[in-house]
């Protein structure tokens, strides 16, 4: 009956996670659990999010404790079906155990890796993962990067093919930005579908990303399927230049921690090592200066420069937005009176970063748009 | 884009992204390319622990500068050059050796922006290896960045990781002011995720690499990944160390100290330098002269013995401060009531 | 001596008296105890500071000076008020007081400083121009150096880099005699400084110290090999100094009569007007009012100098670094 024993591993969430801790299981032993269910809180260096049951059966031995720091891939849980003793149990604990360093090692050699393409003499960074199915292309915002969708991008890569792309003077991409201006931004995504052969994509764009992916859509109607956009940009004047000056100022962790808090409906999502990641982010050469003058172009005087109601208005495509109600950064009125093709979704106790927040929902979301 | 590098090749590729950044960057030490005028292989060594390897094939032998054996001479011209327009990163090998090049790093180096009313800068790096655990003996296994410590005008850095040697020796090269780094040869060989852009970490400011709420432990170079082990350890048993490096001794961000300090009321800190006059001894009373009320327990000092470092690696082994010292030293604070 | 114009020939004089007037006041000042701390003075020697530094430009071209540095100061054309208010301690200093006469320098001028270490000067004096050579600025570097500090080992050892990196640097070994009190006859092991050039792979040369012309065609022979890239060379001045090594030595190591005769028979002022004027290159007259000038010079700064301010408190703690 050894094929009725399953395991809970340390999941991988995106690109940079190699570990992460354990803060609280949901479940204890002799619970049934099923699919989509919170079975625990997991910290990595990003955020704190759930997990979620993948399989269904009942808890029988819950391995891990809360505080342990686990590398991806560690065994957590075993979950059974049916009748499976106790020898069976530490006989399966063990074998896991045992292969895991061979595991890690396989993890390693097969995880995907970002690779990048040459757009307008500026190195653009991106993440391919999932090799079949249609294409999703993930746009982030500003001072972001392609992580900020490693709770949904590995779990649409089992049926898509799925790119998330750091924007120039973004993540590991060129920081040379010239002006900066919102036409190089939105042009070098049109141009990157073509530079990694994507003929349609359904783009998910968020916040700065979620006005880029407008603007693709108008620039490039027939390489877009459809759109999710998370708090998007390009909808209304008004910005939270606090953050934006804040974020482009804090040069130390007390001083980035704030900022940062404004993201999050939650400002305890925000760990020590969020605000590290954002720090080294700013530490390389160029990405102030690539920064200041993106902000200085396309948040002009302290406003969007770019409103694209029109431009969103004119899209054929299905278009969906979820928008976190408590969003400090950009309103959620800005989703009022759109019309067209949009859907829109507000979020209670959610945000900026709903992709995060409540990434399980988003994920299921882009899903369905690109299912459709 | 990060990816795995050693502490030496981030060193590396910060020297090299300095030298391509900066023309006047040029670097100088004994045997850092190796091998000059000789018959055999040019770059032959690259350093004696290969740091410094292939910069001389990119940069020529006039901005890679083998020197004789003559710290007073090369560690002095680098100095004076300072002063006159190059930006010269000078190795002193192991930091052992100050003693036959002191004058030049503490009486001139770090005087004569002072002694000359502002008129001068001394845009010069000093990197040296410290550290003991490498079977060296007394005399090439010193940690003696207290000594430079002490000294105004000098700034001093102590890496722990790669990820902090490659942003640390960048922002040194680029800083002003004359700038010891220390290299700890053990961690010569430790990776991790390195971004391949350069940049910088700022001097001056600590880093807490693990938050806790029980027991502070202040710590810097190589002694930072032994105290996050001595933090694990001390988890299993419920107790939350916050571990704080440093990473620079001057300036120090003693700010950062007080205010975990002040949350836990507990502090262990470990250096590996000789106990007296170090920079345990010089946290512990910044702490007591600004956060003694907050202290529920005295301060526990982990440090290397007062006595020079062994030969033998049975007596070296018991010299270097352990995570098992470190962990019993929090468990000690953390019991007093 | 022809290949000196008039113009040449009045800067010479007025900087060699400018540094013995300097000195001389000095001598007075600190004793009626003006001024603060050690003081060693030049005076005795000015045919070799001004000999060496005729030939160097101030903007590419650097010295390092010794314990005695004023006259070198003088001699790369340090501004003279601010280097009396150095001297004493007070605002506006070339220093802003905070580094006096062991410490006197102006980077500005090349002059990398008087040094309070014996044998400090040499290995910096290579990093100059180590920096020259590198930055194609055609710049040299001279390293002045006692008798005493040509015992040092940092000395020897940058004779040797320059020699080895093909510096173009210039030794120059001001040997008054006296390493402090005591004899370079007796610590010098190989008694002529200059024996030691070949050992170091580089030409040397032994001039008359008291003697601008020779010191100026020795130096210029050494600045010009350097400048055309041929790398370093030694050069020992043999003269004397008029005081003892710092104000306040009794000096009572020399023999009698000693300085009284050398200021009689060796006053390098009184042998160069002698020259000049027998020559008639220049004019005894000339000479009177570049005196009576450098005499009102000192006058002046020495008052400008007592009646300036301390430097304020906040003083203290400024330009330890750049950035901190």
């Amino acid at each position: 009956m050894t094929d009725a024993i399953q395991s809970v591993v340390m999941p991988k969430w995106g690109l940079a996670m190699q570990e992460g801790t354990l803060t609280e299981w949901h479940i204890s032993e002799g619970d049934t659990i099923a699919p989509g269910q919170e079975i625990c809180d997991i910290e990595t260096s990003k955020i704190a999010n759930a997990l979620e049951a993948t399989i269904s059966g009942t808890v029988k031995r819950l391995v891990a404790k809360p505080g342990d720091t686990l590398p991806v891939g560690a065994l957590m849980a075993v979950v059974v079906n049916g009748d499976v003793s106790d020898a069976e149990i530490d006989a399966f604990v063990k074998k896991f155990e045992d292969e895991f360093a061979e595991l890690m090692a396989k993890a390693e050699a097969s995880a995907p890796k970002a690779q990048s393409v040459e757009i307008d003499g500026r190195k653009i960074n991106y993440l391919q993962m999932g090799q079949e199915g249609p294409a999703i292309v993930f746009i982030h915002g500003f001072g972001g990067d392609l992580n900020n969708w490693m709770f949904n991008q590995p779990n649409l890569s089992e049926k898509h093919r799925t790119y998330a792309l750091d924007l120039p003077g973004h993540g590991a991409s060129g920081k040379a930005v010239g002006d900066g201006s919102f036409a190089m931004l939105s042009g070098t995504v049109v141009k990157f579908l073509d530079a990694v052969g994507i003929d349609k994509a359904h783009l998910v764009g968020h916040s700065l990303g979620g006005a880029i992916a407008i603007a693709v859509a108008q620039a490039a109607p027939a390489k877009v399927a459809s759109l999710t956009l998370i708090s998007p940009a390009g909808l209304g004047s008004e910005i939270n230049m606090d953050y934006i000056n804040g974020f482009i100022g804090a040069q130390r962790r007390n001083d980035m921690k704030p900022v940062l808090s404004m993201l999050f409906a939650n400002p305890e999502l925000v760990t020590r090592d969020m605000v590290n990641e954002v720090l080294k982010f700013k530490r390389l050469d160029g990405v102030e200066d690539a920064l200041k003058a993106i902000s200085g172009s396309v948040f002009a005087g302290g406003k969007q420069a770019n409103l694209l109601r029109d431009a969103l208005a004119a899209v054929s495509v299905p278009v969906q937005i979820v928008w976190g109600t408590e969003d400090r950064i950009l309103p959620v009125s800005h989703a009022d009176g759109l019309g067209g093709n949009v859907t829109v979704t507000r979020a209670p106790n959610v945000g900026h970063m709903a992709h995060m927040e409540i990434a399980s929902e988003v994920t299921k979301l882009i899903e369905t748009a690109a299912a459709s | 884009m990060a990816r795995k590098l050693s502490f030496r090749g981030a060193i590396n590729e910060a020297l090299r992204q300095e030298m391509e950044r900066d023309k006047t960057v040029i670097l100088m030490g004994e045997d850092i390319a190796g091998g000059t005028n000789a018959p055999g292989e040019q770059d032959a060594w690259g350093g004696p622990l290969g740091v410094t390897k292939g910069l001389q094939p990119i940069f020529g032998p006039d901005r890679v500068m083998d020197t004789p054996i003559s710290e007073s001479a090369f560690i002095g011209a680098a100095i004076g050059a300072a002063t006159s327009g190059l930006r010269p990163v000078a190795e002193l090998m192991f930091v052992d050796f100050m003693g036959v090049c002191f004058d030049q790093i503490f009486n001139q180096a770090a005087k004569f922006r002072y002694m000359f009313g502002g008129k001068a800068q001394t845009p010069v790096v000093i990197r040296c290896m410290i550290g003991a655990g490498f079977r060296a003996a007394a005399q090439h296994s010193q940690c003696l960045y207290p000594i430079f410590t002490h000294i105004p005008g000098l700034k001093c850095v102590v890496p722990s990781s790669p990820y902090e040697a490659k942003g640390l020796l960048a922002a040194a090269i680029r800083d002003n002011d004359p700038v010891m780094f220390f290299e700890h040869k053990l961690l010569y060989d430790v990776e991790e995720d390195v971004p391949e852009d350069p940049y910088t970490i700022p001097m001056g400011e600590a880093n807490i690499v693990r938050e806790g709420s029980d027991v502070t432990i202040v710590t810097l170079g190589r002694m930072v990944s032994l105290s996050k082990d001595a933090a694990d350890l001390l988890a299993k048993d419920g107790i939350e160390a916050e571990v704080i490096d440093l990473r620079t001794t001057s300036p120090m961000d003693i700010d950062t100290v007080l205010e975990s300090v002040e949350n836990t009321g507990r502090l262990v800190v470990v250096d590996e330098a000789h106990p007296r006059c170090n920079i345990a001894t010089d946290v512990s009373a910044q702490v007591v002269q600004n956060a003694f009320g907050a202290l529920k327990a005295p301060i526990k000092m982990v440090t290397a013995p007062h006595a020079p470092v062994p030969f033998s690696p049975a007596l070296e082994d018991l010299y270097i401060p352990s995570p098992e010292k470190i962990a019993a030293a929090v468990r000690e604070v953390h019991a007093y009531a | 001596m022809l290949q000196l114009s008039r113009d040449d020939l009045i800067h010479a004089y007025t900087r060699m008296r400018t540094i013995r007037e300097f000195e001389e006041r000095l001598h007075i000042e600190f004793g009626n105890g003006e001024i603060p701390g050690f003081v060693h003075l030049y005076a005795g020697e000015e045919a070799s500071g001004v000999g060496v530094c005729q030939h160097l430009n101030e903007g590419i071209d650097y010295i390092a000076s010794t314990h005695r540095g004023h006259g070198h100061c003088i001699a790369k054309g340090c501004d003279v008020n601010a280097m009396m208010r150095e001297i004493f301690g007070k605002e506006g200093g070339l220093c802003k007081g905070k580094g006096g006469s062991m410490h006197i320098a102006d980077f500005d001028k090349g002059m990398m400083g008087a040094n309070g270490i014996v044998g400090g000067g040499p290995p910096l004096v290579c990093g100059a121009a180590l920096a020259a050579k590198t930055l194609g600025t055609g710049g040299v570097a001279v390293a002045f150096v006692g008798d005493g500090g040509s015992n040092q080992g940092t000395t020897f050892e940058s004779m040797n880099l320059a020699t080895v990196w093909k510096l173009p640097v210039i030794f120059v070994f001001e040997n008054n005699g006296y390493a402090e009190s005591t004899p370079s006859s007796w610590s010098v092991s190989s008694g002529d400084i200059v024996k030691r050039a070949e050992a170091f792979g580089m030409p040397g040369m032994q001039v008359d110290g008291f003697d601008f012309f020779a010191v100026y065609e020795a130096a210029g022979e050494a600045i010009a090999r350097a400048r055309r890239g041929e790398g370093p060379t030694l050069l020992e001045v043999k003269l004397t100094r008029f005081f003892g090594h710092f104000e306040g030595d009794a000096m009572t190591y020399r023999a009698k009569g000693e300085v009284e005769a050398l200021r009689e028979n060796k006053d390098c002022l009184k042998i160069f007007r002698a020259k000049v004027t027998e020559t008639g290159l220049l004019e005894a007259k000339v000479m009177d009012e570049i005196d009576a000038e450098v005499k009102k010079l000192i006058d002046d700064a020495v008052a400008d100098a007592k009646a300036a301010p301390y430097p304020p408190d906040s003083e203290l703690l400024t330009d330890v670094y750049v950035s901190y």
